[in-house]
């Protein structure tokens, strides 16, 4: 554990920024508990891929820059990278089960005219 | 109080709560009921790591924990899209 | 200009990636940013990626800065339903919504800009018809959702990608 030389604000905005990120994330993974239907569950995990990720990714910018007295903000990549796959996945995953369910007849498809 | 303990503490917390995340997700992955609420949790589980991971390296102060983010999410990433398309068309490459 | 650059956006994108990663900007790491840069794209040029243009710098400055207070305010919504917080009935369901948007760039970042913002999931895209099927975690009127969308985030996209 390092960090010894921050000033105490800056330590209290990172945990603040981190804590609310991680509790984001946690809020989006109990949502895949207790929503009931699949289409619903498939909104809780963007939760944590989006302001969870966000906030997290951020704190650790900040503390990242303050601990070595330059500015990083390599973190952004992964922020990034998550914005541009995370709608492809959900994307791809919401139509297998739009095709999956249509398929077997269920009542929960989604309607297939336009 | 110095920023030491408060960091120690603050982040352990964060990682705590991802970690209960990832157990949450996990309990999605087992218990089904169908594929796709299966391969719904292992995105979330792969996500939640990925963020475990990058606070312990904001606990360690290291970079290194930088790269193995990055390729945890990749493989994150690869994997649900070709569970995906398995389920879809049952191949993956077409 | 065409030749040596034949992509700015992509060049530029890379050069700012690689010293990202290579970070502290050396000389050395931005020589070798720059070379990666301009050198990739070029080689690129077998895979034909689209060139895409950006009109209106203003309209994508204020798109982004509307989307990041919805992705906030939205995030804030689905984390109250989640949790309970949420008073009176809630209704879930499909909506469809008939898109002019048609520039392929465009409707990725449509699809980004509805990802990034819990509680509307994009399900299905019908590039015959134009039309977007849409799952909407917590709809109160049906045509709220598409006016929103169509106005909030359609019409910007229009202007810049035109």
């Amino acid at each position: 554990m390092n960090g010894a030389g921050l000033p105490l604000w800056a330590a209290w905005i990172v945990v603040l920024l981190t804590v609310t990120g991680a509790g984001f994330a946690l809020t989006g993974a109990l949502g895949l508990i207790r929503l009931r239907t699949f289409y619903e569950r498939v909104h809780a995990p963007t939760l944590g891929a989006t302001l969870g990720m966000a906030l997290i990714l951020c704190g650790s910018m900040l503390l990242l820059s303050l601990i070595e007295e330059r500015l990083v903000l390599r973190d952004a990549l992964i922020g990034l990278f998550f914005t541009v796959t995370t709608p492809v996945t959900l994307l791809l995953l919401a139509r297998t089960a739009a095709h999956r369910d249509r398929f077997e007849g269920n009542p929960d498809a989604p309607p297939e005219g336009h | 109080m110095n920023s030491v303990t408060i960091l120690d503490w603050g982040l352990g917390l964060a990682q705590g709560m991802l970690v209960l995340a990832m157990a949450l997700a996990a309990w999605r992955m087992l218990r089904g009921p169908r594929a796709q609420d299966r391969i719904l949790g292992l995105d979330t589980f792969y996500l939640n790591g990925m963020l475990a991971i990058v606070v312990h390296g904001m606990r360690t102060g290291s970079g290194l924990y930088f790269e193995a983010a990055l390729i945890i999410g990749m493989i994150g990433f690869t994997a649900t899209v070709a569970l995906a398309k398995f389920l879809m068309q049952g191949e993956v490459i077409q | 200009m065409s030749r040596i650059l034949p992509h700015p956006l992509l060049s530029a994108a890379l050069t700012l990636t690689w010293l990202l990663l290579n970070a502290p900007p050396t000389p050395g790491n931005v020589l070798l940013a720059l070379v990666v840069g301009l050198t990739v794209p070029a080689v690129m040029g077998a895979l034909e990626p689209r060139r895409v243009r950006l009109r209106a710098p203003a309209t994508l400055a204020r798109l982004a800065i509307l989307v990041l207070y919805d992705m906030i305010r939205s995030n804030i919504d689905v984390a109250r339903v989640i949790l309970g917080l949420r008073s009176g009935e809630r209704k879930t369901g499909f909506v469809t919504v008939p898109l002019e948007l048609r520039e392929p760039v465009g409707l990725t970042i449509l699809a980004v800009i509805l990802t990034a913002t819990p509680g509307t999931l994009w399900v299905q895209y019908d590039s015959d018809t134009g039309c977007l099927l849409l799952h909407v975690l917590d709809y109160t009127e049906d045509s709220a959702w598409e006016r929103r969308i169509k106005d909030r985030y359609e019409r910007p996209l229009m202007e810049i990608f035109a």
